[in-house]
């Protein structure tokens, strides 16, 4: 324990990220509420991502000037390590939300169970799953579901590769291979673009000639709430995987010492556990 | 390792590592930047301890607006509808803008000095975990001045009465919940990586001070719930803004699935409000009762197991909302089971006191009125606990009187008496002893004639969150507005010593009260801006 904790002197990022967080949440509420504010939102939008790119550049500064001792390492170990446990938790609402409506809510809509009462809304009401038939008036529901063995596998397959890719840049780095490393890593980027790709694609699909919408009950909204979110974490997962292949590019990292590239790392294959449990439990089953 | 001899635990290190090595570090920017840009726990220790003071005093004005109108039976004073905003606005102002960031702060600033760290372990997003509270509690105040005024369907927000029937700044509370969010998660990870990871070299685990290990396992439970509150309100904005229908059974979804969900956050939530009280009080009792805590591993394995339960008890809020029978009986159970830590802890205080040599300095005051006060609104919890006894109860002044009992002479006087034991190391003085008792019992009066009342309204079946009663509740309500009014005024007092404290008063040593034995007590008073530079090591008691 060599006794030199880096505690960084005062930083103006915190203060401007959180006052761009404000603007952001504020022209969002103006959007959402009034039809106005886009261009505030995009302001704060992109004063956010300018702050996080600063600040971030500061920590990767510091880094490169070893300031950091190991105890900082395991700091930023246990911070990424339960901030991913805090993104299991959000998605593990919306799964929560799926295997609630679909053993609980839509049977007991259809006069299962206990719940007698909720099938006296709509008596005519049968359940079933995919719930393509929304019992109130008003609401209509899909005209059908995607086939899990087309797109959805393929993407289910572009995810486990570039799980398996992203690991051989990791081997590579740690091995010293510096110029392996890049190319799987950039391969690995390739392959999340090829997912956001693919999943623009079924959203189409979807919209245009499934009839699957955020207003088609329940199943819509599930399926877009779980696919969404995933889908921006694979975007934000790209975005720091291509700052890691620039980062590799430039010289940065040694074979010891590569936590942000390991963060990346733990993030992406985070993402892909996500996605397996949506393949099976939103297309699949 | 050094011998030490002595019953307390010893943190071995120079006058230079605990304060003198200004030199080590820039001069931080002057002026109101200095606050704005600071990276030291101790500073944002005090800006947040400041904010929850700020916000405790805005809540209370909401709260003293609710007793005023129900000071008499018929409407007087507000319409309905503002009276809504009222008893919405009090509840989500105390919880997450009072309560939650009083414990973040007092976590700021005694966890590092608890267990010899420099700073906490993330210093940038420490600031920034603070900044993100103004930002997110202006923007849920100012829905208030929005048409169709604030929110108005309780701080529970239940869907559809939040979403179809809500007014539109409900997509700006959603928001700023969201920023709200954000903050306790960043800040409940900074806590976790400082324990696990910056304790003084020699300390392990079970060396660490209860307030330590409590607020442990409070961030364990912060990120654990708070993305599940995330989830259900972006669930609510999707509601209302895109036309899904996961809280509308027309669509297939369903009511009841917005309080499960709600209450999965909920419950683990109100203990994040009381583990850090735990910790607190089972500071100071051993100090003024000069003993050594009895069953300190009892209290670390009861606080888990508290948090434990904590997850598997959130229906008990939902017992007459139509729950299948097996889940009724499965919630009462459980819940019934949280008694038995609970009750550990209790007994560990009680049985702490017991032959102590006892003194009754300020903290020691609230100490123990928490500890008398916390058990009733235990008990009451219990009654709540059965089912079918909830059915009487529940949505009623009684349910006010039991999470006002856990929460007033709970958390917030578990919150003053830690500002009262630690205003010493913070300042380098000792708070006014008078005033102190003043506000003492001053409080302690207010708080239960506010609240006793309130058990016997809600038995006699008076509802919450109505403004206006049937006539026989009006004395019950006569006296718990009374009471109300002053508490809220007594209150001014608790400002007027913290002022005072900070300005002058009788000069504190290092060790500011004579039997406290944790380490933040081997730094000077006022502890120094930095404070263990190197790192200290860390000597356990021998015996």
């Amino acid at each position: 324990m060599s006794g030199s904790y880096y505690v960084p002197a005062s930083s103006k990022w915190p203060a401007l990220g959180s006052l761009a967080v404000g603007v952001m949440m504020i022209g969002s509420g103006m959007l959402l509420v009034h039809g106005s504010g886009g261009p505030v939102m995009a302001i704060g939008l992109a004063a956010v991502l300018a702050v996080m790119a600063l600040w971030f550049r500061d920590v990767v500064r510091e880094s490169r000037h070893g300031l950091y001792d190991s105890q900082m390492d395991r700091s930023f170990r246990w911070g990424m390590g339960w901030f991913i446990f805090s993104e299991v938790m959000f998605f593990a609402a919306f799964f929560g939300t799926l295997f609630y409506v679909r053993t609980f809510a839509v049977p007991w809509l259809g006069g299962e169970g206990e719940k007698g009462l909720a099938a006296l809304l709509w008596p005519e009401f049968t359940a079933h799953w995919p719930l393509l038939n929304p019992p109130g008036e008003g609401i209509t529901g899909p005209r059908e579901v995607l086939s899990p063995w087309q797109l959805p596998l393929v993407n289910t397959l572009i995810l486990v590769a570039s799980s398996i890719t992203l690991t051989v840049a990791h081997e590579a780095l740690k091995e010293g291979y510096r110029h392996t490393c890049r190319n799987w890593l950039a391969g690995t980027v390739l392959l999340g673009l090829c997912f956001i790709l693919i999943q623009g694609v079924e959203y189409y699909e979807a919209y245009a000639h499934y009839g699957i919408t955020l207003d088609a009950g329940i199943y819509g909204a599930t399926f877009f709430i779980l696919t969404g979110f995933h889908g921006l974490h694979v975007i934000i997962g790209t975005v720091i995987l291509a700052v890691m292949l620039m980062r590799v590019h430039r010289g940065h990292f040694s074979e010891e010492s590569h936590f942000g590239f390991e963060a990346a790392a733990w993030y992406w294959h985070f993402v892909d556990v996500v996605w397996v449990g949506l393949f099976l439990f939103v297309y699949v089953f | 390792m050094a011998m030490n001899p002595g019953s307390k635990p010893v943190l071995q290190h120079s006058t230079a590592t605990a304060g003198g090595m200004a030199e080590a570090h820039p001069a931080p920017p002057s002026g109101l930047l200095r606050w704005l840009l600071t990276t030291n726990h101790k500073e944002i220790g005090s800006l947040y301890l400041i904010f929850s003071l700020v916000m405790f005093f805005i809540g209370g004005i909401f709260a003293m607006v609710v007793r005023a109108e129900l000071f008499q039976p018929g409407l007087q004073l507000v319409q309905p509808e503002f009276f809504n905003q009222m008893t919405t606005m009090h509840g989500l102002i105390m919880v997450f803008a009072a309560v939650m960031p009083a414990f973040t702060g007092l976590a700021n600033w005694m966890i590092p000095l608890q267990i010899g760290a420099p700073d906490m372990a993330l210093p940038r997003l420490n600031n920034f975990s603070f900044w993100l509270l103004p930002v997110a509690f202006t923007l849920l105040l100012s829905t208030l001045f929005m048409p169709g005024g604030g929110p108005n369907f309780g701080w529970t927000f239940y869907a559809p009465l939040s979403t179809t029937y809500g007014p539109p700044s409900t997509t700006f509370f959603i928001l700023s919940l969201h920023i709200a969010g954000i903050s306790s998660i960043l800040g409940a990870i900074n806590i976790i990586a400082t324990i696990l990871n910056m304790r003084a070299p020699g300390m392990r685990m079970m060396d660490m001070p209860l307030f330590v290990w409590t607020w442990l396992i409070t961030s364990f439970l912060l990120i654990a719930v708070m993305p599940v509150l995330a989830g259900v309100i972006t669930m609510m904005l999707m509601d209302i803004n895109f036309g899904t229908s996961f809280f509308d059974a027309a669509g297939g979804g369903d009511p009841v699935l917005f309080q499960h969900l709600f209450w999965f956050f909920g419950h683990p939530e109100v203990y994040i409000m009381i583990l850090p009280a735990f910790g607190i009080v089972s500071a100071i009792i051993p100090t003024f009762a000069r003993k050594r805590l009895f069953g300190y591993a009892s209290m670390v394995y009861a606080t888990a197991a508290i948090a434990i339960l904590s997850f598997l008890v959130w229906a008990h809020h939902m017992f007459v909302v139509g729950l299948p029978l097996v889940a009724e009986l499965f919630f009462m159970y459980c819940t019934m089971l949280i008694a038995v830590p609970t009750g550990v802890k209790v007994f560990n205080w009680i049985t702490t006191l017991f032959r102590g040599s006892i003194s009754f300095e300020p903290p020691m005051l609230f100490a123990l009125a928490f500890v008398v006060l916390f058990t009733i609104g235990g008990f009451s919890g219990l009654m709540l606990a059965i089912a079918p006894a909830d059915f009487q109860y529940h949505d009623t002044y009684f349910v006010v009187a039991h999470f006002h009992y856990v929460l007033v002479p709970g958390a917030v006087f578990a919150i003053m008496a830690g500002v009262y034991y630690w205003l010493p190391k913070w300042t380098g003085h000792y708070p006014n002893e008078r005033l102190a008792q003043w506000h003492f019992w001053l409080s302690v009066v207010g708080v239960n004639l506010t609240f006793f009342p309130m058990h016997f309204a809600g038995l006699a079946g008076m509802p919450r969150r109505i403004p206006d009663y049937a006539l026989q509740f009006a004395d019950f309500n006569l006296v718990s507005s009374l009471g109300a009014f002053l508490f809220g005024a007594s209150q001014l007092l608790f400002v007027a010593v913290v002022v005072l404290c900070v300005r002058g008063g009788r000069r504190a040593p290092a060790q500011a009260w004579d039997y406290a034995e944790d380490l933040e007590w081997s730094v000077p008073s006022p502890a120094p801006l930095h404070t263990f530079d190197t790192p200290p090591t860390f000597e356990r008691p021998a015996h």
